[in-house]
């Protein structure tokens, strides 16, 4: 790769904001912008300036002027790149954008490629690889929990963990290396026993962490809460309230959601995502039943589920209903039950219900989408449970795709490993399949350098970044 | 009187006589330098070829034109195939040989080579053109000089030997034999790095004084050899191994000589190698061991002469013999010498290129244990690799000859060497082949054989009969998937192995792929495919076949990685590029890449001292 190039990329989220920020990278970052910018003192040249100063002027191109601007100043080796970088903030129009980035090519810079701005950071010794990839999780951080296990990672946690158990396989593999190469002589013979004890300790941490990836990825992306119940029980209307912002069609009409609908909320710390369905009910509408079969996906997908239930109905209808739906809930699963439309119903009707179902254990609230009735409470209970999950600050937590990925093909491994101790294999396949999960462990650790580890980490940055 | 050669070969052991015989044979006018040309290719230590990863390493010299192999076939007189109840990737055949005969076959062999010349004498200097930068020739002790385009260094433990038997020291390459004092200096004032090393051998025992009834003894298995050639076999009788245990009793008469020990004591400097550690070593440390294994092994058909393998030392002799007597069956013994240790100087071999010749000096090349390895096999491999490069680089080829990790175990012995360097004796183990399943000896022809015609080195008759064993392999195992048999043909075989009986007509593959199922067995009852037109042992054929469908899975899966592992050999580093360019890597590693200048990533990841961090720097920097 040639790193004399000077780069450009809009550095700020695409599309319309209230100013965007364009930055160049390399040797001529300032004196490309210089080319095309002015001042109001006519004679003020940025190259001449000192680093970590802003600078007010214009961009023009040629005679036309562009937009007005500021420009920071950063100068080599003491950048986000190690290199000298120009930022310059625009208005945050898609055409002024578009118009800079442009002419900043045209004088010379080369569009950046993903990442390359943190590629070239790491180049220069700014960071290192699980800094960056750490970096690139903070970046994608939305909630404090989400930031915590990133600088937890960042701090090694999840690698002294793997390192651990790595050390342990590679012990082990030495025994057998030992066995093979020295097979006529009195050594000391590696244990079966032990080592399918060994293995099936390491593949319990191993369930522990990829299992806590849903975790994980809760925390990353929002707690998975989806809103299941029959058509036209408020689904949407709660969904809308929940938001705050008419997010889902709402009508009269039973069944005007054909798809899931998704959308993130911030509660005290905790980001919550809400599925909202397609309503629960045998279709022969062919669009409706493919939503119908997804609204049935995303509840198993979902960590909360909030089963609606429109309080006009029967109470046996309800308790049936209810009943229906608990059966679905796996035990890492936390189901609330909203009698909703509850404005429309009388609470003589209601309360023995909400009683009724408290009574067997299932959380319920009495509810009016529409009219905001206990929705605080409803927020609060969210609270409640989607902190149960949360992880203490020394709980190891995969929230990383890549380290998934390596944890599961170790998990691979290691099975065939065990199938092979099954069929009483020769030791230099068992040591084949035992080195495989060695390497992806120290894929994780950064003891293994391996070119597509390295694709997948800088292709997750964004332009710009 | 010749005085001008192509190549000149420093050392007749078992790499000089490789590198010789093969820069010979394939043109170039050789000089064969020995200071004893008695003892070519002489089993200093024990008097065997082959054993695990050594006996894979033996049958790719042969299928590479050499002749270690072949000379081992001459005078084998005990063979084993070493890990047979493991893996095929395992097996390791192992022969005893009459040491005397093998020398012999060794001299007959470099005499039959019309380009090879011989002569004896010590080799005192490298004559070196420091304005032209190059290599002259060779001044010997007896004040000749010697002309030649290329060199090969192949000195063994004759560079400032030291021999150690307790407090007792003196100068020699091996017992009764003078070194080579001289030649150290003289390349170490061409720039070379040197150190010193140390390795030790065992007592040599009056057979006649032996009572073989207190021994477990180990019959030998005849039907094995090395060479692909089969013209080339024992006639010799067959003689027995013998295994005994040390005891306590042994282990404390050995103890009062620790003090004497030039181990113990700090007299030898130079390391010793972990895996071949000496009995005292071994008592040492391994304290609560009560017993260590021991072989005796036969020395030759005409020779009483027996050697003690395991209790290899460098104690006084007085507390070898008394240790020795306290053996079982040793109560009588008679020794011929004593074990003793010697210390040798050896050359980094980090300053040395794929193909053995030196980074620092061209055309000057080192193989063998000058290069810190131990081991005939090891030596023979380099000292192949480095003859036909010296004949390459002797003819202005621009052509190379090496050998990648994925190819063949040379080619992990020399990539390790380069590479890694060596900080004690370094002997090849199947645990340093990532890719051993791929490295069996049962293919080192299937492996090799393109190499060996595009280098000619070999005659196109074997070629033609590798080729033409490959093609049978081919066949039968594309017929073994495509075939079906039904439960009336096989059940009865099935059932007699205790093997899962099919109810409706299967695949053969599916068959021949249970553990349990041998294909020879099924072919013999069977007769599902005979030997045509070939001299090979149609049973081996049939293993080969075998162990492509067993082990298919394996197979496949090593190819996978070592294609991943091919990918970093192609991304180069420029030649002279300046690391320092690099801030993010660590100082220690920007020191490394720049004395070693690695031509590749993956060169790069193999050097002590550049982590995986580092790597990830290169592989950013050139890889994107």
């Amino acid at each position: 790769m040639n790193t004399d190039t000077t780069i450009v990329a809009i550095a700020t989220p695409p599309g319309m904001g209230a100013i965007a920020v364009i930055r160049l990278s390399g040797n001529l970052a300032i004196s490309i912008v210089d080319s095309v910018f002015v001042s109001n003192s006519k004679s003020k040249k940025l190259s001449k300036q000192k680093a970590y100063t802003i600078h007010y002027g214009s961009i023009v191109d040629g005679n036309r002027v562009i937009d007005d601007v500021l420009v920071s100043i950063f100068k080599a080796p003491h950048s986000y790149t190690g290199e000298n970088i120009a930022e310059v903030s625009c208005h945050g129009s898609v055409v002024i954008q578009q118009q800079l980035l442009e002419l900043f090519v045209r004088q010379g810079a080369q569009m950046a490629k993903p990442g390359e701005f943190t590629l070239r950071a790491f180049l220069n010794g700014k960071l290192d690889l699980s800094q960056a990839e750490a970096i690139a999780d903070l970046i994608a951080s939305t909630s404090e929990t989400a930031r915590r296990v990133a600088m937890h990672q960042m701090r090694g946690g999840f690698s002294n963990k793997l390192a651990e158990l790595r050390e342990q396989l590679l012990k082990f593999t030495s025994l057998i290396e030992l066995e093979l190469d020295f097979a006529d002589e009195d050594v000391e013979f590696a244990n079966r026993n032990d080592l399918v004890a060994l293995i099936n300790s390491i593949l319990a941490e191993i369930n522990k962490l990829a299992s806590s990836f849903s975790l994980g990825n809760a925390i990353k992306s929002g707690i998975p809460v989806a809103i299941v119940g029959k058509p036209n029980v408020g689904k949407s209307t709660l969904l809308n309230r929940l938001l705050n912002e008419e997010k889902a069609i709402v009508s009269e009409i039973a069944g005007t959601t054909r798809d899931t609908i998704e959308d993130t909320i911030h509660l005290n710390g905790l980001n919550f995502r809400f599925i909202d369905t397609a309503g629960l009910r045998q279709t022969t509408n062919e669009i409706e039943s493919i939503g119908v079969k997804r609204a049935l996906n995303k509840i198993e997908q979902a960590r909360i589920i909030l089963y609606l239930v429109d309080a006009q109905e029967e109470k046996e209808t309800i308790l049936n209903e209810v009943n229906k739906i608990a059966k679905k809930i796996t035990d890492s699963q936390k189901l609330i039950v909203l009698v909703n439309k509850e404005d429309k119903s009388d609470s003589n009707h209601v309360a023995p219900v909400i009683d009724e179902l408290n009574a067997r254990n299932i959380l319920t609230i009495a509810t009016s989408a529409k009219f905001g009735q206990n929705i605080e409470e409803l927020q609060q209970k969210l609270v409640e449970l989607g902190k149960v999950d949360m992880p203490e600050n020394e709980d190891v937590i995969v929230t990383n795709v890549r380290h998934y990925n390596a944890l599961i093909n170790t998990r691979k491994s290691l099975e065939e490993v065990l199938k092979g101790i099954h069929n009483n294999i020769s030791e230099e396949f068992l040591s084949i399949d035992i080195r495989e999960a060695i390497n992806y462990l120290g894929e994780i650790t950064g003891e293994i350098s391996n070119e597509e580890v390295l694709g997948f980490i800088f292709s997750k940055f964004c332009i710009g970044k | 009187m010749n005085f001008e050669f192509d190549v000149i070969v420093v050392g007749g052991g078992h790499a000089g006589c490789e590198a010789a015989g093969i820069a010979a044979k394939l043109g170039s006018k050789t000089l064969l330098i020995s200071i004893d040309l008695t003892k070519l290719a002489q089993m200093s230590c024990n008097p065997a070829m082959g054993g695990v990863g050594k006996g894979q390493i033996l049958r790719e010299i042969d299928v590479l034109g050499g002749y270690s192999a072949k000379v081992t076939d001459l005078t084998t007189i005990h063979f084993r195939m070493l890990n047979s109840s493991k893996g095929p990737a395992m097996w390791s055949p192992r022969a005893q040989c009459d040491r005397m005969l093998f020398s012999i076959e060794w001299r007959k062999y470099l005499e039959s080579l019309p380009n090879l010349y011989l002569w004896q004498d010590e080799v005192t200097d490298i004559n070196f053109d420091s304005n032209k930068n190059e290599i002259i020739g060779v001044k010997t002790r007896t004040g000749a000089d010697f002309n030649a385009k290329t060199i090969v260094l192949t000195n063994g433990t004759f560079l400032n030997g030291k021999i150690h038997i307790g407090t007792n020291n003196f100068l020699g390459g091996r017992i009764g034999e003078l070194g080579a004092n001289s030649l150290t200096a003289s390349v170490a004032k061409l720039g070379f790095i040197h150190n010193r090393m140390k390795t030790g051998t065992p007592v040599r025992i009056d057979g006649r004084t032996v009572n073989f009834s207190e021994l477990i003894e180990q019959e030998s298995d005849r039907s094995g050899k090395f060479s692909f050639d089969s013209n080339y076999y024992s006639k010799l009788p067959e003689r027995k191994c013998y295994i005994l245990h040390t005891n306590v009793d042994v282990h404390n008469e050995l103890k009062k000589g620790f003090k004497f020990s030039p181990l113990f004591t700090g007299v030898i400097k130079g390391v010793g190698p972990r895996y071949c550690p000496s009995i005292e070593d071994k008592v040492h440390t391994f304290a609560q061991k009560d017993s260590h294994q021991l072989f005796l092994e036969p020395e030759g058909v005409s020779t009483y002469e027996m050697y003690l393998n395991g209790f290899s030392s460098s104690l006084p002799l007085d507390i070898q013999y008394k240790a020795l007597k306290l053996l079982p069956g040793m109560k009588n013994v008679h020794i011929l010498r004593p074990g003793y240790a010697i210390e040798y100087d050896y050359f980094d071999p980090m300053q040395l290129t794929d193909t053995l010749e030196s980074k620092l000096v061209k055309n000057l090349f080192f193989a063998g244990q000058i290069n810190g390895t131990t081991g005939y096999e090891e030596a023979a491999g380099q000292g192949l690799v480095a003859g036909i490069n010296a004949h390459l680089n002797a003819i202005n080829s621009e052509t190379k000859f090496t050998l990648a990790r994925d190819q063949a175990y040379i080619g992990v012995l020399i990539d390790d060497l380069i590479n890694k360097g060596v900080d004690e004796p370094y002997r090849m183990f199947t645990s340093r082949a990532e890719f051993r399943i791929l490295l069996r000896q049962d293919n080192t022809d299937e492996r090799l054989v393109d190499l060996a015609r595009q280098f000619g080195l070999l005659s196109e008759e074997l070629i033609k009969k590798i080729e033409k064993k490959y093609d049978i392999i081919d066949s039968i195992e594309k017929d073994i998937y495509e075939r079906s048999v039904s439960p009336n043909t096989i059940n009865q075989y099935l059932s007699k192995i205790n093997s899962a009986e099919i109810k409706q007509k299967r695949k053969l593959v599916d068959i021949i792929s249970r553990p349990e199922v041998k294909l020879t067995e099924v072919n013999n009852i069977y007769n599902i495919y005979k030997n045509v037109n070939t001299d090979q042992n149609f049973n081996d054929i049939l293993d080969q076949v075998e162990i492509r469908i067993k082990y298919k899975g394996y197979i496949e899966k090593e190819k996978l990685n070592a294609n991943k592992i091919e990918r970093l050999d192609y991304v180069k580093i420029p030649d002279n590029f300046d690391f320092n360019l690099l801030n993010s890597i660590s100082t220690e590693a920007r020191q490394k890449l720049t004395r070693h200048k690695p031509k590749t990533i993956s060169q790069a990841k193999k050097i002590p001292g550049v982590s995986p961090s580092d790597i990830n720097v290169l592989l950013v920097y050139f890889g994107r």
